[in-house]
């Protein structure tokens, strides 16, 4: 079912995604003449295709739970912020705070992000094919962050338990993140994520994994020089 | 908040459409400043004459016509609304003696060969409709969309600021350091006329073009002598150049065709653009300077 945005109001889309009339058993959308509008797809709960064909505002597919949002173009700030579930396909570039507080889901971006993606991320696992800008992965806490290209300045700053992957160059690393070592249950599951981002030319062991040196957020008096 | 936009023409095809480009470009940020708008339109004056935006605060345009026109040698005087785009020959910095010494309460919005400035309090729909930006043509321009946070909502307080000739800029963010700066700025007899931190950032560009240096350079030594949160873009009379903090906190998106460049906060403001889902979409990098100039 095509929903032009040129023809009907923003409000009406989403109120119509987000309250399917089951009777139809109307599972498949997409909603045409974007134009960069703001918080498309916001809030949806139940499982559906959605494809958005042209550039989106920002907030585009927040807080989705089980919808498989497809994005046919750039994305602004905020996508897919705090996602519970489902999947959010970027096949531009995003804007800032990709994925920012995202509890889980998958989140793909098939272009670059720029700062702060996965900020505060929660559980959600978000595979970027190009770069991502500065203070990516700050203050992340749980999940998978993915990235082909390379990463910005302070990478990873203050982050607890986040997993972190990245094939190219990392500018800086930030406050109390630091490489690991990657075993083989990590290229394992970085297989998986590869696999299921459709990405076939990256070889898993040629990424350099990153995560918490743990010294900051357990608070030791000891560690204050850390700070 | 504020919303900032340009669009600078890489080929004559647009030239009689810019003003209603750049006019939807600002309705459509109205959602990110309902205070006050303003917009810069390049054009250069077939004659060589000097144009001075100036507005009129109230003072009625007849008798000031009548006055100036035996000051100082006029090709051309028109008004819009409360503005007057007033043309001359004479020497910029004889005219501007002149009207800050007799017409104390008419603003010098701007002024140069090419340079045309319109600003106003109100929303930016009303504004753009009160100058009849839809009409203008040109080569480039730039506007902005203000949301007041440091201080008041007047025409003063209004962007874009131009500070010398035909340079002017627009600012979405705050400058932190901008009373310390003004200082320093005034002793080295630059003129502010507002409390406004983007004056002085506009004062700062123009300062260090007066001393010879390139927009590039002096965009990069704002960098370190500017500090605050920043998304500016910065006219010439050549084109313009775009500048974010290092942060980046503060967005902007630039949609690039054949035809133009256009620069908006979001890229809403764009979505009406000719073919502009054909074309190059990208953010600019946080301390990174973008120029395009013919």
């Amino acid at each position: 079912m095509e929903l032009d945005l040129k023809k009907i109001n923003l409000r009406e889309v989403n109120d119509k995604l987000q309250n399917l009339d089951r009777k139809q058993n109307q599972r498949d959308f997409t909603i045409t003449n974007p134009e960069g509008n703001h918080a498309i797809c916001a809030g949806l709960t139940e499982e559906m295709n959605v494809t958005i064909k042209g550039h989106v505002g920002y907030y585009c597919a927040g807080m989705n739970q089980k919808a498989q949002i497809t994005i046919d173009g750039n994305a602004g700030t905020g996508v897919a912020e705090n996602m519970m579930s489902g999947k959010v396909h970027v096949k531009g570039n995003a804007s800032q705070s990709a994925g920012a507080t995202a509890h889980g889901g998958l989140l793909i971006i098939d272009g670059d992000a720029s700062s702060r993606c996965g900020i505060s991320m929660k559980g959600v696992d978000i595979v970027v094919k190009g770069s991502v800008g500065h203070m990516s992965g700050f203050m992340s806490q749980s999940g998978n962050l993915i990235v082909c290209g390379d990463a910005g300045e302070a990478l990873g700053d203050s982050l607890y338990e986040t997993n972190i992957y990245i094939k190219g160059n990392v500018k800086s690393l930030g406050a109390d993140c630091v490489e690991k070592k990657m075993d083989k249950k990590h290229v394992k599951k970085l297989n998986k994520f590869l696999k299921e981002a459709n990405i076939k030319n990256l070889k898993a062991e040629n990424f350099k994994r990153y995560g918490s040196a743990r010294k900051l957020y357990n608070f030791k008096v000891d560690n204050i020089g850390n700070y | 908040m504020c919303g900032i936009v340009g669009i600078y023409l890489k080929s004559k095809k647009f030239e009689n459409s810019l003003g209603g480009m750049l006019s939807d470009m600002l309705i459509n940020m109205g959602s990110r400043g309902p205070d006050s708008a303003g917009f810069a339109v390049y054009k250069e004056d077939e004659d060589e004459n000097f144009k001075y935006s100036l507005c009129l605060n109230g003072t009625d345009y007849e008798k000031f016509k009548k006055e100036i026109t035996n000051k100082i040698t006029i090709s051309n005087i028109e008004k819009n609304s409360d503005h007057v785009i007033m043309k001359s020959k004479d020497q910029p910095s004889d005219v501007i003696k002149i009207l800050n010494k007799n017409f104390n309460e008419i603003s010098i919005v701007g002024y140069g060969k090419s340079i045309e400035i319109f600003k106003q309090v109100g929303e930016p729909k009303d504004v753009v409709k009160k100058f009849n930006l839809k009409s203008f043509s040109g080569t480039h321009g730039i506007g902005h969309t203000r949301m007041a946070t440091e201080s008041a909502i007047t025409t003063d307080g209004s962007h874009p600021y131009s500070t010398g000739e035909d340079e002017c800029l627009v600012h979405n963010g705050s400058l932190s350091n901008h009373n310390n700066l003004r200082r320093k700025l005034k002793k080295a007899g630059i003129n502010f006329n507002s409390e406004n931190d983007t004056e002085v950032a506009a004062g700062y560009i123009s300062s260090n073009l007066s001393n010879k240096k390139s927009l590039n350079n002096t965009l990069k030594d704002g960098l370190k002598d500017l500090d605050g949160f920043y998304t500016f873009i910065t006219g010439t009379r050549k084109g313009f150049a775009v500048l974010r903090d290092e942060i980046a906190c503060k967005p902007a998106v630039i949609a690039e065709t054949e035809d133009y460049v256009a620069i908006a906060s979001e890229f809403q403001a764009m979505a009406h653009l000719p073919n502009v889902n054909d074309a190059k979409i990208f953010e600019p990098e946080p301390g990174v300077v973008y120029s395009w100039e013919n």
